[in-house]
């Protein structure tokens, strides 16, 4: 399988997941779909950097994953202090941050 | 040999990725996530970098989820429809995630990069090694490194800090809003 | 000292005056500020025969000089200078302005004592002359305009004198509005000048004139035509003159000294001064002496029906003005001006009179009320009388000398101009006529009562302040006349100052008796050389032909008023009910204001209302209210992104981003 196929598959993750932040209402899932596109940017880089030959994508990739790992903290503690709150865990109905 | 791994675990992939995004109940979501996860360790495997791999099936699906596991846990919800669009947007989304599949595609398959079409260059078998990826990052890499612990740091004491249990504001939250409806809050009231 | 050395002292005394006076309205007494009011303009007077004095110590030929101060502008071929010019000409309108002018603020120290405004009248009085003097001292035409305007301003001061009575101030405006257009012709004249000759000053425009312009040439007809423009406006002559007969509402001293006397001879001095450019325009000359004939037989038409006794007096100058239009449009500039000087005279001493009539009347100025004033005071009526001879050109005054001058020019000019002689004599008939006519109603018969009341009593009739036109009543607070009237009987500064201009209406035409002497056109002629028209002059025998013909209408004249008035005061009534459309013309003043009304003002209003609705309302305010609401939509608009959906907030982001994508995909194929 030359590199294209993964690539090709990497965009269609991502597309997914674009997919799903859209049509979602629940943050839970937004956050899950936000995973989605990390990793497909994951396994694009991993790609590329087995085409290119040196690990260095594969280093931005391990960085990307601890990234991820303190947004989902960060974001799973928001989740839990609406919920504490006990105001509506949707995304349309928390809106007071407007212009 | 390799194109079947490479289907199967794409299948997964996808069909992981289908399922976070078409499942109801939240948990279910997570769960398919996790399938989707592995999927992609197989995938990196294929691509030798076993070091990420590993780190994905580690770190990712053995401490991210579980994280995840125990807040949906905690929140719980579901029993809401899949799809519910923004109001007037409702072939937009799609539309646009289409178009940017395509775009990406076309910008890939189209591409004058030669090597893409390669299976990549011959390469060493310490490739993708634990003892390769840690040398570039104690060596070229030092200072994302210790930046990204110092953000691990920061994300955990924020998290602490945001859904610490605050007792005064705690008595006071429930009377400030109603429980389901934010006060003034219409959906497709505009902006005035 | 030089003789413009004299002329800019002339210029000073009456502006430190009006400065003083205005300074101290508050601390100086009554007495004092008409003391200085007067003193100024008399030593005005003195300076101005002073300057009279060392211009005949020189050579006939070398009487003309120019002084300037200051250069105003001096910039890209444009040199204006704060400049006089001093030639016979200036010197005689100077002594003639200052000379009346100061009899009459003598006669205003005791006309207007018990008046609030006294200070103020003074004020503006001594301004007036400065405006005056200003404009016939001029040495360029931009100093000309400037005096021009002030004088304009200063006689709407006056009218609006008592500025609480509503007809005054309106009448005050009607002046001022068409001095304005007067002023419009004459700025637009003075740019045509300069375009055409490069310079304003008198000197250089007069020398280049001939050499630039050939006769009948359509630019010098423009200027010739519109400095008319302007002349007509201040002069009052038709169809710019409504505004005079209004001007009526301010007091006495001022009708008699602007609208008699000085301002509106400017337009008579702005002709003759501009001669040349007149000489090189016959067109617009010809057109002015006939707009002065009809001026003159319009005004002695409607003088003739006038009840109201100062506008009657307003329209018999108004008439005297087209004569001496007429004469210096068809080259009479000597006899104009003798004619203008004689005029200042007899019509200042007739408003004086009907001033004192008209307070003894209790500020009522109708003469169908006022008979029998010969009895109660005599003073008056004398002066009155003599006034009144002087205006029908009594054989012997100086009004018989004068008027009969420029008619025996129009005749010895020939040809067309017989016209003007003709008509000139009837006007003059009917001048004797109306003229007597004031005499007769107002002076012989069975005493009205106010006059009862002074023959009786010795005291001034009194009676509830009220508007003579309108009835409305007042009082006799500031900006409105005083609670005391008075006369000339009671007053010695006004009878020193009627009396000197008695004198002066009966005797100063011997100065120009045909074949005895001509003090005045030898005088004026070295401003009037080169002028083919000026060298024209009527043989001796056509001279005492006129003065023959003159003397006979005058009479016949005064008869005929004797028989209407005192004899026959019955026939009056019939004449009238049998030319009662004539008359009803007469009466209507010919009908002018309501034309111009017509025309002019009802155009103008509908103009401003079209404004107000439509282009204010719809183009103006579209523009500022629309912009103003495109505004506000577009940020409308633009808000509503930022509604608080995240989601819609990605979308927008994504949409983005494929866009992007697309762009480059495009733009690298």
């Amino acid at each position: 399988m030359n590199i294209e196929w993964y690539i090709v598959l990497s965009s269609l993750l991502f597309a997914t997941g674009v997919l799903g932040i859209l049509l979602r209402r629940s943050p839970m899932v937004i956050l899950l779909c936000l995973e989605l596109m990390l990793n497909a940017g994951n396994l694009a880089l991993v790609a590329f950097s087995r085409m290119v030959g040196n690990e260095q994508g594969q280093v931005f990739a391990v960085i990307v994953m601890v990234i991820a790992a303190c947004e989902v903290v960060v974001g799973l503690g928001l989740i839990v202090a609406i919920f504490r709150r006990r105001l509506p865990l949707n995304v349309d109905d928390l809106r007071e941050l407007r212009g | 040999m390799e194109a079947v791994v490479f289907f199967v675990a794409a299948i997964g992939a996808l069909g992981g990725a289908i399922g976070v995004i078409a499942m109801r109940n939240p948990f279910y979501s997570v769960l398919a996530l996790i399938v989707h996860l592995f999927s992609l360790a197989a995938l990196f495997l294929l691509l030798t970098s076993a070091f990420v791999a590993a780190a994905q099936v580690v770190v990712y699906a053995g401490a991210v989820m579980v994280l995840y596991v125990f807040v949906v846990a905690y929140v719980g919800g579901g029993g809401e429809s899949a799809w519910e669009p923004i109001p007037g947007q409702r072939f937009l989304a799609p539309l646009l995630a289409i178009a940017l599949f395509v775009e990406l595609s076309i910008a890939v398959l189209g591409s004058a990069l030669k090597a893409l079409e390669t299976d990549g260059p011959e390469v060493s078998a310490g490739f993708g090694d634990p003892a390769a990826i840690g040398r570039l990052l104690l060596e070229k890499f030092l200072l994302p490194f210790e930046a990204s612990s110092i953000l691990l740091l920061l994300a955990a004491v924020g998290a602490i800090v945001l859904a610490a249990r605050r007792r005064e504001a705690e008595g006071e939250a429930p009377s400030k809003h109603s429980p389901t409806r934010l006060e003034g809050a219409s959906p497709s009231a505009p902006n005035a | 000292m030089s003789g413009t050395a004299w002329a800019w002292l002339v210029l000073l005394f009456p502006l430190l005056g009006s400065i003083a006076i205005a300074l101290g309205y508050r601390t100086l007494p009554q007495k004092a500020a008409g003391m200085i009011g007067t003193a100024a303009i008399g030593l005005s007077f003195a300076c101005g025969v002073a300057a009279l004095l060392s211009l005949l110590g020189e050579d006939a030929e070398a009487r003309h000089h120019a002084s300037s101060l200051w250069d105003y502008a001096s910039v890209a071929g444009l040199d204006i200078k704060l400049g006089i010019f001093l030639d016979p000409l200036s010197v005689f309108m100077v002594l003639v302005v200052t000379g009346v002018s100061t009899l009459i603020h003598l006669y205003s120290y005791g006309y207007m004592q018990s008046d609030e405004g006294y200070h103020r009248f003074f004020s503006f009085l001594n301004f007036f002359v400065f405006s005056m003097l200003l404009l016939v001292l001029a040495g360029n035409f931009v100093l000309l305009i400037v005096g021009w305007a002030f004088v304009g301003f200063a006689s709407y001061a006056l009218i609006s004198f008592w500025y609480r009575r509503e007809t005054a101030t309106r009448a005050g405006m009607k002046a001022f509005v068409i001095n304005v257009v007067g002023d419009i012709g004459l700025v637009l004249a003075a740019f045509l000048i300069f375009r055409e000759l490069g310079s304003f000053d008198y000197g250089e425009v007069f020398e280049k004139a001939p050499q630039v312009f050939s006769v009948n040439e359509w630019s010098v007809t423009a200027i010739c035509l519109l400095l008319l423009v302007g002349a007509f406006a201040k002069s009052a002559q038709l169809p710019l003159h409504t505004w005079l007969p209004d001007a009526m509402e301010g007091p006495t001293p001022v009708s008699s000294l602007i609208h008699a006397a000085t301002m509106v001879t400017a337009g008579v001095y702005l002709i003759a001064r501009t001669h040349v450019l007149f000489e090189l325009a016959p067109t617009a000359a010809d057109i002015s002496a006939f707009v002065g004939l009809a001026t003159l037989l319009v005004a002695a038409t409607m003088a003739l029906v006038m009840t109201d006794l100062k506008r009657a007096i307003a329209y018999s100058t108004m008439s005297q003005i087209g004569y001496m239009i007429m004469g210096v449009s068809i080259g009479a500039y000597s006899a104009g001006m003798f004619h203008l000087m004689t005029h200042a005279f007899f019509k200042a001493l007739l408003f004086m009179a009907a001033g004192s009539i008209i307070a003894a009347m209790a500020n009522d100025q109708n003469i169908d009320r006022m008979s029998g004033f010969g009895k109660a005071m005599r003073f008056t009526s004398i002066t009155f009388v003599c006034g009144a001879l002087a205006l029908a050109a009594f054989p012997g005054t100086s009004g018989f000398f004068s008027k009969d001058e420029i008619l025996a020019f129009a005749e010895a000019r020939g040809g067309m101009y017989l016209i003007f002689t003709v008509l000139g004599y009837v006007g003059a008939l009917m001048t004797a006529v109306y003229s007597f006519r004031l005499v007769f109603r107002v002076l012989p018969g069975k005493p009205c009562t106010e006059a009862q009341e002074l023959i009786d009593t010795g005291h001034v009739a009194h009676e509830a302040p009220k508007n003579p036109a309108t009835g409305e009543p007042e009082d006799t607070d500031v900006g409105f006349p005083g609670p005391e009237h008075h006369i000339a009987e009671q007053s010695a500064p006004m009878r020193v100052a009627m009396g000197v201009l008695a004198f002066g209406a009966i005797f100063a035409g011997l100065v120009q008796i045909p074949g005895v002497d001509d003090v005045v056109t030898k005088f004026l002629d070295p401003v009037w050389e080169g002028s083919p028209l000026a060298a024209i002059e009527p043989s001796l025998g056509e001279d005492y032909l006129g003065l023959g013909i003159g003397g006979v209408i005058a009479l016949l004249g005064i008869g005929i008023a004797y028989v209407l008035y005192v004899a026959r005061p019955e026939l009056p009534r019939r004449v009238e009910q049998r030319l009662r459309p004539l008359h009803t013309l007469f009466v209507n003043k010919w009908y002018f204001d309501e034309a111009i009304d017509f025309l002019v003002v009802r155009p103008a209003l509908a103009i401003g209302r079209f404004a107000n609705r439509v282009f204010e309302r719809f183009v103006v305010d579209g523009l500022v209210t629309g912009t103003e609401e495109t505004v506000r939509g577009a940020g409308g608009i633009v808000s509503r992104v930022q509604n608080g959906f995240v989601r819609s907030y990605a979308l927008l982001l994504i949409a983005g981003f494929a866009g992007l994508g697309l762009y480059f995909l495009l733009s690298s194929s």
